[in-house]
């Protein structure tokens, strides 16, 4: 997994709240075998004037003028400002995925739905909630200039805007942790190989029939 | 100090590393893949350049997706087509043992790892799939996960967890001829409701438990979801070992004698504390049909269709009336009368060898209702299918009018072909009533198989007990 220390990136402002994981990547995507590959698809119903189907190539589908993804001026945003609720839905990683794959890298929201948000740090996802006010305050910000860019940095638990403080934010420790060395659940659990070796042996011994097709 | 219950056992037994805040690293012996949440996670391997930890420990089978007919002939849906071939692609790739679609031994991955002896008493147990909990029959710790927790799994054998707290149900008395395991299970989440088993692992127990099949415990355990529930176990008696015995990946020799002794410990110390023990009686009971769009919306099959305005809690209340309306059902109308079209005996839950039998003695020498639009069996694998057919129940439903289908989980959930359309109302031996489960708009009324097998004969729901 990416390690997450420091970013600083303008921003991408989805304005509606409870925005649920089919309209994040629709049902359709959810049939695929990947878990690479959704960017494309990234809000497709909003993003899209045409209906898309899994594996055809989103070059020359009719894009929707109307949708902030397809403005110009956001389109190297790493950081997602949303609204309440956001990644409420289904428990399937795939939204998460589709995130991932289209570059971006942290969430800002007053709140997030539950296993969208944990789905986030299995994926090296930062997702952050601020106050209202806040978030209020970036969007009016953002919507009237792309420009606008903040600073994460996950250390300190700080978000800069030029060049000031602008608020902390909490973080599970152990989460916090796995951002910071880049270190997913796998990376952790591998950090306990030669446990895990042990635990073998021991119960190879204990119990050989286990170990039999081995 | 009191005694430990089976899941302590089972917990300690596996536990590889314990972290300040009682997260432990549990250690898996059994990894059951299927074709629907694995791509992701073999891709996810792939990616970060990791091999799996331990292939011998991964058994693979297509189920979700295959067609129950012409399967000497290409799969005609391209999605399903293409996840199967995915399955076949990354188990040859990674080197993991896998059924194929035609093999003999293919079926619901739940129905096989018991039949081949892949899983076994005192094992962790993991799949990809909520129904995991089936595995529990045989005193394993068995229990369903995410994609990201497949990968974990592929990649370290191992999955970080924290204890859940234990409840046990005692079922005691004697079951009454027509009652069933399914309609136990169905009594316990109607008494205990969906939520009931919310952060527990469910030991069930009790006379009731013991003198139950292995099969019939599965059905059982295989429930526990439905109950909010992880995992459902049941300790380790005769029965269990003598299920066991002689299965192809089971213990044999020297090994077989020293895995008995140790089975028989798989049982709870009779001072083993738990969070929660629940008791019921089950002498009296009938069999069970669910009415709504929830497993805990269940009665007796002699009952009338329950009543929202009968119900103190207003939420409560306010699903009943949206169940109604989906179910196309009126309050107080007797559920003898509910006119059904379609019938299916099938599922992790209840498409084993003792279900097929049970359904037949109901069909034997009958035939199905002529409004019956289709009356489905599927059995859980090709071994079941093969010994069936043996004893000439393929021929008794058949006669019936039934079709006799390949093994899958068919229309359980209706990924392949075999779906409800909208409207159409099925007597369904599965595990699921909720909306669109078995197809958009479809209406499930969940039941044992002879209660099904009686209703595909009757046109409507009916109390097989008049059939036997
Ligand atoms: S039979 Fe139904 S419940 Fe069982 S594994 Fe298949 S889809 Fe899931």
């Amino acid at each position: 997994m990416q390690a997450f220390t420091t970013l600083s990136s303008s921003l991408l402002p989805i304005d509606r709240p409870n925005v649920d994981t089919d309209a994040i990547i629709p049902k359709q995507y959810l049939k695929s075998i990947r878990r690479s590959g959704f960017g494309p698809n990234l809000f497709d119903d909003w993003r899209y004037l045409d209906a898309g189907e899994p594996d055809q190539s989103c070059e020359g589908r009719r894009l929707n003028p109307e949708f902030i993804l397809n403005d110009e001026r956001y389109r190297n945003a790493e950081i997602i400002l949303g609204r309440e609720n956001f990644g409420c839905g289904s428990s399937r990683e795939h939204a998460v995925w589709a995130f991932q794959d289209y570059g971006v890298r942290a969430l800002l929201a007053p709140s997030f739905a539950d296993i969208f948000f944990s789905n986030c740090f299995k994926n090296g996802l930062l997702p952050i909630i601020l106050e209202p006010a806040l978030i209020d305050e970036l969007f009016i910000a953002s919507l009237a200039d792309a420009e606008t860019s903040v600073s994460i940095d996950l250390e300190s638990q700080t978000i800069i805007r030029d060049g000031k403080p602008m608020a902390d934010f909490e973080v599970d420790e152990f989460k916090k942790h796995c951002l910071l060395n880049g270190l997913d659940e796998i990376g952790i659990t591998l950090k306990y190989a030669e446990k895990i070796k042990a635990f073998e042996a021991a119960q190879k011994n204990s119990a050989p029939w286990l170990y039999s097709n081995d | 100090m009191s005694g430990l219950s089976l899941y302590d056992k089972l917990w300690n037994a596996h536990v590889v590393h314990r972290q300040k805040d009682a997260t432990c690293l549990i250690y898996i012996d059994r990894h059951l893949v299927h074709e629907v949440t694995s791509p992701q996670a073999f891709e996810g391997l792939r990616l970060a350049g990791r091999e799996p930890w331990r292939t011998a420990s991964v058994l693979a089978v297509p189920d979700h997706n295959v067609p129950t007919t012409k399967r000497d002939q290409e799969i005609e849906d391209p999605v399903s087509r293409k996840q199967l071939a995915a399955l076949d692609e990354n188990c040859s790739s990674f080197g993991v043992q896998k059924f194929e679609m035609n093999d003999i031994r293919q079926g619901i991955v739940h129905v096989i790892g018991p039949e081949q002896g892949a899983s076994l008493p005192g094992m962790t147990i993991v799949c990809g799939d909520s129904h995991t909990s089936t595995h529990g029959a045989l005193a394993a710790l068995a229990f369903g996960i995410g994609t990201s927790e497949v990968e974990h799994v592929l990649a370290t054998q191992c999955l970080l967890l924290k204890k859940t707290k234990s409840m046990r149900i005692d079922l005691e008395g004697e079951l009454q001829v027509g009652v069933s395991a399914k309609d136990l299970v169905l009594a316990v989440i109607a008494e205990i409701g969906t939520a009931g088993g919310t952060g527990y692992t469910i030991e069930f127990a009790g006379s009731a438990i013991r003198n139950l099949s292995i099969e019939g415990r599965m059905t059982i355990c295989n429930m526990a979801i439905e109950a909010g529930a992880r995992a459902g176990i049941i300790g380790v008696d005769e029965r269990t070992l003598d299920y066991v015995a002689g299965r192809p990946f089971s213990p044999k020799g020297d090994d077989w004698e020293q895995a008995k002794a140790d089975w028989s410990k798989l049982v709870s110390d009779a001072d083993a504390h738990f969070d929660k023990v629940i008791r019921i009686d089950i002498n009296a009971l009938k069999p069970q049909v669910s009415w709504g769009t929830s497993p805990e919306m269940v009665v007796a099959v002699d009952a009338l269709v329950p009543d929202p305005e009968q119900e103190s809690s207003d939420s409560k209340a306010e699903g009943m009336r949206n169940a109604l309306i989906y179910m196309g059902l009126k309050a107080g109308q007797a559920v003898k009368d509910i006119v059904i079209d379609k019938v299916f005996i099938g599922s992790c839950t209840n498409s084993r060898i003792e279900d097929l039998r049970a359904a037949a003695i109901v069909v034997q020498g009958r035939q199905l209702a002529g409004t019956i639009k289709l009356g489905l069996i599927v059995p859980g694998s090709g071994l079941i299918k093969q010994q069936a057919e043996k004893e000439g129940l393929d021929k008794i439903f058949l006669d019936a009018g039934f079709e006799w289908r390949e093994p899958g989980c068919s229309m359980c959930l209706g990924m392949n072909a075999d779906q409800l359309e909208a409207g159409e109302r099925c007597a369904s031996t599965s595990n699921r009533n909720f909306e669109g489960r078995q197809g958009q708009g479809g209406r499930t009324h969940l039941l044992s198989p002879a209660m099904a097998a009686a209703a595909g004969i009757a046109g409507h729901l009916t109390d097989v007990r008049d059939y036997l």
